[in-house]
């Protein structure tokens, strides 16, 4: 679903991501982990087509970036620690308007559906910017899943949660998982990434230095890899 | 590796057979979504207006000035009014996109990003109207000049689509920049210079009552401007909105 060979990606005259490979299959939830700066955040822009590769190639759901970026946008929801959403707007009204974007046939069902989905059915004629921000980020995968996207990228959706919230946003990342999707989510959070992700990979250094599935680890020891992985 | 990746096909969208549809559709999107925000909150609207009204109350204070004089500097001091609040829209409007990272949302859309190009431009334009509608007879009343004519709206409308259409393709640069406030008046003065010199020759013009063929030649500079900028702008927003 994902494949990216040899990527590279410079700003100026800093190497960012320094010849990553990397392979998502269909329906698998890969946890990328790694320190501030690793360059989690500039690979997943680029699997977005918000930013371009230096070098390398890149294709996702089976088109190549950045030439077929339209077609990759429409298979791939986006959920970032900003709610992408609109203050001024109603819960309803973001979702209409994306749904227009999106080009999304039989609108209203599905705005419904997704506001079901997210717990959000009883605020969705409430202004966004009166919305928590656990909320908000609950809105914030509605609008990333309203157009039934095969494959999601998740860049710290648990920033800046409370407890009770990120524990409402698990369940909501459980659901989305579980309809079959193929999930990139890079995290901070090790507990969390070994609750939810099928495999975890560590990117340090501008390079995926290492990877593991949960059988290949013992039962709470993603810590210990992900220690070893960031030492070697 | 790379080739064994299959493509997907959509369930909830509707088949992309129709680009241009998908296109409007996307513009008309991003219209309603600006209006509806804008309606609610007021905030750019409300300073674009104050901003205006007390630039033309500064300039009747600072220049007293009698009739003949008036309608001499009418169209330097309306264009320097529309300049100025303009910039605080166009600034407003993008910064609107990027504080909540919604600038992204857009950018992710599988639309041709020239749509979101031109739905910002139609939507900053409808707030600069909407503020010279409110203006302009607040100036004639201050100035005692009459600036309802035909040949002068036109030239209004002419200008302000030429200073938006420059001006959101700049704010959409600037806005990725820390110094976005002061930025785009800095990236778009110099750029807009022929506009602002085109619109100001011909209004002077139709408040002089000069010839039509004196007013023609900056009237055919800001039609030429306003069809080479937009073009301009429709090749390369979507390089001057990506990283």
């Amino acid at each position: 679903m994902i494949a990216v060979k040899k990527l590279v990606k410079r700003f100026g005259l800093k190497t960012v991501l320094r010849g990553v490979d990397f392979e998502v299959q269909p329906g698998e939830f890969v946890a990328l982990l790694g320190p501030n700066g690793a360059g989690k955040t500039t690979f997943l822009r680029i699997l977005a087509s918000l930013s371009r590769p230096s070098l390398g190639e890149v294709k996702v759901a089976g088109f190549r970036l950045p030439n077929e970026a339209a077609a990759v946008r429409a298979r791939l929801g986006v959920v970032s620690h900003l709610p992408l959403l609109y203050g001024d707007l109603t819960a309803e009204e973001n979702l209409r308007f994306y749904a227009r974007m999106y080009n999304i046939t039989k609108m209203e069902p599905r705005i419904t559906e997704v506001l079901e989905m997210v717990g959000l059915e009883n605020r969705r004629h409430d202004l966004v910017r009166t919305f928590s921000r656990g909320m908000q980020q609950r809105l914030a995968i509605g609008r990333a899943v309203l157009h039934d996207p095969d494959v999601m990228l998740f860049d710290e959706p648990y920033t800046g949660l409370d407890q009770d919230a990120s524990s409402m946003l698990d369940d909501v990342l459980k659901t989305v998982a579980a309809k079959g999707r193929t999930v990139v989510m890079t995290s901070h959070d090790l507990a969390r990434a070994e609750e939810l992700a099928t495999r975890f990979d560590i990117l340090s250094r501008g390079m995926i230095t290492a990877s593991a599935s949960p059988t290949d680890l013992r039962r709470g020891n993603l810590l210990t890899f992900y220690k070893e992985a960031l030492a070697g | 590796m790379a080739e064994n990746v299959e493509r997907t096909t959509k369930t909830h969208t509707a088949d992309r057979g129709s680009r241009t549809g998908n296109f409007f559709k996307a513009v008309s999107a991003v219209v309603w979504k600006d209006l509806q925000a804008e309606f609610r909150s007021r905030e750019l609207f409300s300073a674009m207006l104050v901003f205006s009204l007390l630039i033309i109350l500064i300039f009747n204070f600072a220049l007293e000035l009698d009739i003949k004089t008036r309608q001499s500097v009418t169209a330097g001091v309306l264009w320097a009014t529309f300049a100025f609040a303009g910039t605080l829209g166009l600034n407003r409007s993008m910064a609107i996109e990027k504080d909540r990272g919604c600038l992204d949302g857009l950018l992710l859309a599988p639309v041709d990003r020239s749509a979101i190009y031109f739905g910002k431009v139609i939507s900053n334009l409808a707030f600069m109207l909407i503020v010279e509608i409110i203006v302009l007879p607040v100036y004639s009343i201050l100035y005692n000049v009459n600036l309802f004519q035909a040949g002068l709206l036109l030239v209004i409308l002419l200008g302000s689509i030429g200073y938006v259409g420059v001006g959101t393709l700049l704010s959409a640069m600037s806005v990725q920049t820390r110094t976005r406030d002061i930025l785009l008046p800095i990236l778009l003065f110099p750029v807009v210079i022929p506009v602002l010199l085109a619109a100001v020759k011909a209004s002077s013009g139709y408040l002089t009552g000069a010839e039509f063929s004196e007013i023609l030649l900056p009237l055919n500079l800001l039609i030429a401007y306003d069809i080479i900028f937009i073009a301009v702008a429709f090749m390369v927003f979507d390089n001057v909105v990506e990283e």
